[in-house]
């Protein structure tokens, strides 16, 4: 099925969020859209999928005229869509959630179900167990469980909507040749993403869409630095210039750390690090191998059944998450919505959201309001955070813009040791050299840095050392230099000399 | 897209007023229709409705127009009526600001009754047994209210700080205890709260002395000056205090507070505490402010008024003074309505009241009823809806 999109334009009040976009996608098309945060192309793929009416323009399917006005009609046309945010119920089974708003009846047909899912994931490769619940089986996988939702609506357009953003290097990996074998088959597929090095590996054409216009289109060939100064309408340094690290005495010690989770699973086992001056320390690894907790556990947020956390020479262990912020931890969380900033909250407010109890913002019960705006116009100006105003809810900002408040408020007092957990997840290439470019200064001031990121590309531009976790432990600490291939083996559990692999949970 | 924004803001808060207000109306409109189909002339009329039908709708009329008169003249139509309507509204605004502060904490606070209840047995012994002089027992009496009502409330924000017992669920039962164990024990079996040779049956404490009682200017009492005061102090803490901004920002969003370094039990506890002691306040508008014998009928069902004065008022302070004052105008006024000749029975407020909140807790369908329903989403964002 072809489909066309003829000017289509929406406004927002006096605000164009789409702007007279002309779009052909032919069958069988792996088509890229690619666009920083807010550029509008989420806007555009709500019109396809019916969740918003365009202000003007028209789409076509085979060169019908179309107007859908609920993601019903989108479907029944043969449109389906992954969300970014799955739209899955956790406690149902695969084939419960597949068959979800197609019921039939007042008689469920479980069977019918589980075969139409088995059928549907032969035919197209996707591996799931239709009687598995969703909430216990990977990311990766609950992905695959929405496209057969779309594909069992017999969905001819599938639009995927940042599905990268959630998944892991090897899950990437799956999700590409899933998305060949769909084309393979005729199925057009819209892929949203801001990833150039994604776009490349699977694309067939890649359309580019900045402030809401389409500024162009590009073949998979053109270079990483062509496609990402079309998305952000300049020249883009893809990596990050550090001059040699003045690397002083270590700052924050981690001992022989043991932790335990709720389910009673030792997630870190015995691990040993340490952080120096004026050095960044990348932590690499695939996500779920005790990076998460054991950074909690450094700002006092988990405690740790074993072992201990030293900050020049104090032991921080169990100070607590407000302690260890005084003493001197600067942390940007993973998970920046869910630990990084109060969304309903304005900017100027989260920019002092764990500083507010110092002289400088409060005396006594109460808020120096004065001192808090011009903080935040000061950090609104140093850090570009593109809002319209310091009242601005964070929740409104873009992806983009929302890290640069969490970074700027991380930075905006004396630090000995940065802790930046996925720095740039969900960041487009603009922001991701401005917040590079910051971490390294950080770093040249004297501060102990260490980086926790699944991108290796990020690991490798930012790091002087490179310590690589696997299941619970740190399995080596390398040099930079080392090859891709080399860590890769790392992470997944091969020793850099033997090559065995030690196997466990991945 | 910078004009943009700012016009959502400002839009967002023009649209609470005018679905409150709107909804105000709504329910005027179905109490009225109430009104009209509770009166016998008017049921009466319907029976030759289609031989001639000006009888049913002049009947209608006139009862409506009699008792919604009523209900205006008695409550804001003189100098007595209004100081009536501001001593009825004083209890409403202090426990709907402690129900309010809660909300923002995240807190479902549904126990401002028992918080209530317990204000009012600390106020009135203190009240009545003490022997002091009179600002000094006045101000005792007062402060062993807001205790009372404070260690209450601290009790469910400690359960669920320490052991993870839902709010709703603690505060619910911490109502029944106070209602059914401690005041009516209180009254039955200990002679300390006992009214002394009472012999009517009806267990209860004598009312405070005179000189523990709050001081009146043209019939409005004290209490009125220390409920106002009490929303300024309120806004204060929420908008200008460090405690309220760990106290907004635990409500909205826990995970990211703590990872700032805030301790949500701290929170917890120490907003339930605030919000017992409003409720204790809220108690001493019936025992310093209307001087009035403890029993078990005295606070009617305030400290669930409360809950729908904060809804009403979305949480805010001055929200929650305009809405007690409503609902203080509104029982004042509805009260008289029985006494006109259409006869109204006062529960019509009572349906009024709930309908009020009814329509502002669903402002989707207030808009769609009055058509004022806007076509257009008003940000990209608002219309992203699943991306963060």
């Amino acid at each position: 099925m072809q489909l066309q999109i003829q000017g289509l334009t929406r406004r927002f009040g006096d605000f164009v969020a789409n702007d007279a976009i002309d779009l052909t996608i032919e069958p069988g098309e792996i088509h890229c859209l690619l666009g920083e945060n807010g550029a509008g192309k989420s806007t555009l793929m709500n019109m396809l999928y019916g969740l918003l009416e365009p202000s003007d323009g028209q789409i076509l399917l085979d060169g019908e005229p179309v107007t859908f006005t609920s993601p019903k009609d989108a479907i029944n046309a043969g449109i389906g869509m992954v969300h970014q945010h799955f739209m899955l119920v956790p406690v149902f089974t695969v084939a419960e959630n597949v068959m979800l708003g197609r019921e039939g009846g007042p008689v469920l047909n479980r069977g019918a179900a589980a075969r139409k899912v088995r059928e549907l994931s032969e035919r197209y490769g996707l591996h799931v167990d239709p009687k598995a619940r969703v909430e216990d089986i990977p990311v990766g996988v609950q992905q695959r469980v929405e496209i057969l939702k779309a594909l069992a609506n017999d969905a001819k357009i599938l639009i995927l909507d940042e599905p990268t953003a959630v998944l892991t290097p090897q899950e990437i990996d799956e999700l590409m040749e899933i998305m060949r074998q769909l084309k393979a088959r005729g199925t057009s597929i819209i892929f949203i993403t801001h990833k150039l090095r994604e776009v490349k590996a699977v694309g067939d054409r890649i359309s580019v869409i900045r402030r809401g216009k389409l500024v162009g289109t590009a073949e998979p060939t053109a270079s990483e630095a062509e496609l990402a100064e079309m998305m952000v309408g300049r020249a883009v340094k893809l990596t990050v210039d550090k001059d040699a690290p003045h690397v002083g005495a270590p700052v924050l010690e981690v001992r022989n750390l043991t932790i335990i989770d709720p389910r009673g699973h030792e997630v870190v086992k015995n691990v040993s690090l340490e952080a120096r001056a004026g050095e960044v320390l990348g932590i690499a690894g695939v996500q779920g191998n005790g990076q998460t907790e054991l950074i909690k556990s450094l700002l006092g947020l988990v405690r740790p059944s074993a072992g201990e956390v030293m900050l020049d020479g104090d032991e921080i262990t169990r100070l607590g998450p407000r302690r260890t912020l005084e003493a001197g931890i600067g942390y940007i969380p993973e998970d920046r919505s869910h630990d990084g900033y109060v969304a309903e909250f304005s900017v100027r407010e989260n920019l002092v959201l764990d500083l507010y109890r110092s002289d400088e913002f409060s005396s006594g019960p109460a808020l120096k309001l004065a001192a808090i705006e011009a903080n935040a116009d000061h950090r609104i100006e140093e850090f570009d955070i593109r809002t319209t105003s310091r009242e601005t809810p964070v929740g409104s900002l873009s992806g983009g813009n929302q890290q640069k408040v969490v970074v700027a408020r991380e930075f905006s007092r004396p630090l000995k040791v940065l802790i930046a957990s996925q720095p740039t997840r969900g960041v487009d290439v603009g922001s991701i050299e401005f917040i590079h470019k910051r971490i390294i200064a950080e770093r040249d001031k004297g501060t102990a840095v260490i980086i926790i990121s699944t991108e290796l590309d990020e690991i490798f531009a930012l790091s002087d050392r490179i310590a690589v976790m696997y299941d619970g432990r740190v399995v080596d600490t390398v040099s930079p230099d080392i090859q891709r291939e080399e860590i890769g083996l790392l992470m997944a559990g091969g020793t850099k000399d033997a090559g065995t692999n030690q196997g466990g949970a991945a | 897209m910078s004009g943009k924004r700012r016009f959502r803001l400002d839009g967002k808060w023009v649209d609470s007023v005018l679905t409150t207000v709107a909804a105000i109306f709504l329910a005027l409109f179905i109490g009225a229709v109430l009104i009209a189909l509770s009166n016998e002339d008017v049921v009466d009329s319907m029976g030759y409705f289609f031989v001639y039908p000006w009888d049913f709708f002049s009947r209608s009329f006139d009862v409506v127009g009699q008792s919604y008169g009523k209900l205006i003249s008695a409550s804001l139509g003189s100098g007595d009526a209004l100081a009536n309507t501001l001593n009825r509204s004083a209890p409403l605004i202090c426990a709907g600001l402690g129900v309010s502060l809660a909300f923002r904490s995240g807190l479902f606070n549904i126990g401002a009754q028992g918080q209530i209840i317990l204000g009012t047995l600390a106020a009135s012994y203190v009240g009545f047994t003490w022997d002091l002089p009179g600002p000094i027992l006045l101000l005792a009496s007062v402060a062993a209210g807001i205790l009372a009502g404070a260690f209450w409330g601290a009790i469910a924000g400690f359960l669920k700080a320490v052991a993870g017992a839902h709010e709703v669920i603690s505060t619910i039962m911490l109502n029944q205890v106070a209602a059914l164990g401690v005041l009516a024990y209180a009254l039955s079996e200990m002679k300390a709260f006992q009214k002394p040779g009472d012999t009517l049956g009806l267990p209860q404490s004598p009312p405070v002395p005179d000189k523990a009682a709050f001081p009146e200017l043209f019939g409005v009492h004290l209490g009125v000056v220390l409920a106002l005061v009490a929303a300024a102090i309120v806004w204060w803490l929420l908008n200008r205090s460090t405690l309220g901004f760990e106290l907004r920002s635990v409500g909205s969003n826990p995970e990211a507070s703590r990872t700032a370094g805030m301790s949500t039990a701290k929170v917890f506890i120490l907003t339930m505490a605030i919000a017992g002691a409003l409720s204790g306040l809220a108690a001493c508008m019936f025992i310093n402010g209307d001087q009035a014998s403890n029993n078990e009928s005295l606070v009617g069902s305030v400290g669930f008024d409360a809950i729908t004065v904060a809804l009403l008022g979305r949480g805010t302070p001055l929200g929650s003074v305009l809405a007690g004052f409503l609902f203080g105008a509104l029982a004042v006024g509805g009260g008289a309505m029985q006494t006109t000749d259409a006869g109204t029975a006062p529960e019509v407020v009572q349906v009024i009241q709930s309908l009020i909140v009814l329509f502002v807790a669903a402002p989707a369908a207030v808009r769609w009823l009055v058509r004022q329903r806007r076509k257009e989403p008003t940000s990209t964002f608002a219309a992203k809806g699943v991306t963060p």
